[in-house]
């Protein structure tokens, strides 16, 4: 089985909302993928949408690389809306 | 539980102090109930213990198939065959959740399929027995998959994520199977003749015993228990898994008017909890290493439908090929 492909797997739980990881299959192809994807996630009603990628086309953040992609925006406190204080009388904004 | 006597490969725990620094840090992250996720680094025996375990979870499932497998034809109505069928489709779906988790270690999914048909990885012992009468069916789903939820439950905050999340999709599934096979104990003991009555209480006489070894040996002969409880691989110890079963199961079945083939069984109001006695080991120990009474047959069958299903592998493979072929002759 491992001469097929590995894709990992996307469901839509509900219109709406995104699509969420859910696993990998393997697969011949492209149509395969789906078919498994379909009958492996999705046996009680669990989607409404399947997306397969390859997983080889996924480029992911490396464990290492943690600090220097989301450090910086622990320092930017006045990105958050609660850096701004409001007089009272202003009310909800 | 579907995973008995997982190597380590470590005999005494390190301290922190002995370890090294990228070591510690991983420690801390699982003390600290971090979840190690397949890019994070990790050490060499927790991920081997994993793959280990994973897969021997996974083959699990798989062979489960084939006690049911065996009832299909034979189920007494189109509704119990209908059920029958959805649950074995679903043993499949949970062995192929468990290999999915295996791969992000970076294991090979036909290798470790591989080790199993040679003889070299362990599935779970209960698997080895017959099933004879369709009560079979009643009890396997009630006991087999009920001994199963209570160590998948806890599975469930299991250190390694993607480990994690596949126990939280199965256990979702699992209820559905115990509960489909307590009601079919429960028809057979409200509607049955009594020759049905019967065969519900023999099918709990020779499937009880396998189902408490499930959880694999005592807590001080389970040598490897210390270091996957310190990764917080495994979560609570056999013996504890094994009396919270018990513990749940019991007044079950004096729901169902039956009794377990224990003499020793009574509730003792001082612990809160069921007495019990001595499970045969050597039995245990025996089909663990190949010797009970269907373990050939098990294998047989496994490498049987991988072997002939080997041309329908190539053909997809073919098919995918051509039509690739086709579409860029088109484009």
């Amino acid at each position: 089985m491992s001469e097929w492909r590995l894709y990992e797997v996307f469901v839509r739980s509900k219109h709406g909302l995104n699509h969420k990881h859910v696993g990998s299959v393997h697969a011949a192809d492209n149509e395969m993928a789906m078919q498994n994807a379909r009958d492996l996630y999705t046996r009680r009603s669990e989607g409404v949408s399947i997306w397969v990628v390859p997983s080889e086309t996924i480029t992911a953040s490396a464990s290492d690389e943690k600090e220097v992609l989301f450090d910086p925006s622990e320092d930017k406190v006045y990105r958050h809306a609660s850096f701004y204080k409001l007089p009272d009388e202003v009310g909800q904004m | 539980m579907y995973a008995q006597m997982v190597d380590t490969g470590t005999k005494r725990l390190k301290t922190l102090e002995e370890m090294s620094p990228e070591e510690r840090d991983f420690q801390e992250k699982v003390d600290a109930e971090t979840k190690i996720e397949a890019k994070n680094w990790m050490p060499d025996g927790y991920r081997k213990t994993l793959i280990r375990q994973i897969s021997q979870h996974a083959h699990s499932e798989i062979v489960g198939m084939l006690p049911e497998g065996n009832w299909v034809t034979r189920a007494p109505t189109l509704k119990r065959k209908l059920q029958l069928m959805a649950k074995i489709q679903d043993e499949a779906g949970h062995g192929l959740y468990l290999y999915s988790a295996m791969e992000t270690l970076g294991a090979s999914r036909d290798e470790e399929v591989q080790k199993l048909h040679d003889g070299k990885a362990k599935y779970s012992s209960i698997f080895n027995y017959p099933t004879l009468n369709w009560a079979d069916m009643g009890a396997v789903g009630w006991l087999v998959d009920g001994a199963a939820i209570v160590n998948q439950v806890v599975l469930q905050r299991t250190s390694y994520g993607p480990y994690a999340r596949a126990m939280v999709r199965i256990c979702k599934e699992e209820s559905f199977h115990q509960r489909q096979g307590y009601q079919i104990l429960l028809d057979m003991m409200r509607e049955g003749t009594q020759e049905q009555k019967d065969m519900v209480q023999d099918a709990i006489n020779r499937l009880w015993w396998p189902a408490l070894m499930m959880f694999g040996p005592h807590d001080d002969e389970s040598p490897n228990s210390q270091q996957s409880m310190a990764w917080k691989i495994k979560r609570k110890s056999n013996d504890e898994l094994r009396q919270m079963f018990i513990d749940q199961t019991i007044p079950q079945l004096e729901y169902l008017g039956c009794t377990v083939p224990d003499p020793d069984l009574k509730w003792n109001e001082e612990r809160g909890h069921y007495d019990f006695g001595e499970i045969n080991w050597k039995e245990f120990y025996d089909v663990l290493k190949g010797d009970g009474p269907c373990n050939h047959e098990r294998i047989s069958t496994r490498k049987k439908a991988i072997d002939e299903g080997t041309w329908v592998r190539e053909a997809a493979v073919a098919y995918a090929e051509k039509q690739k072929q086709r579409a860029a002759k088109a484009a």
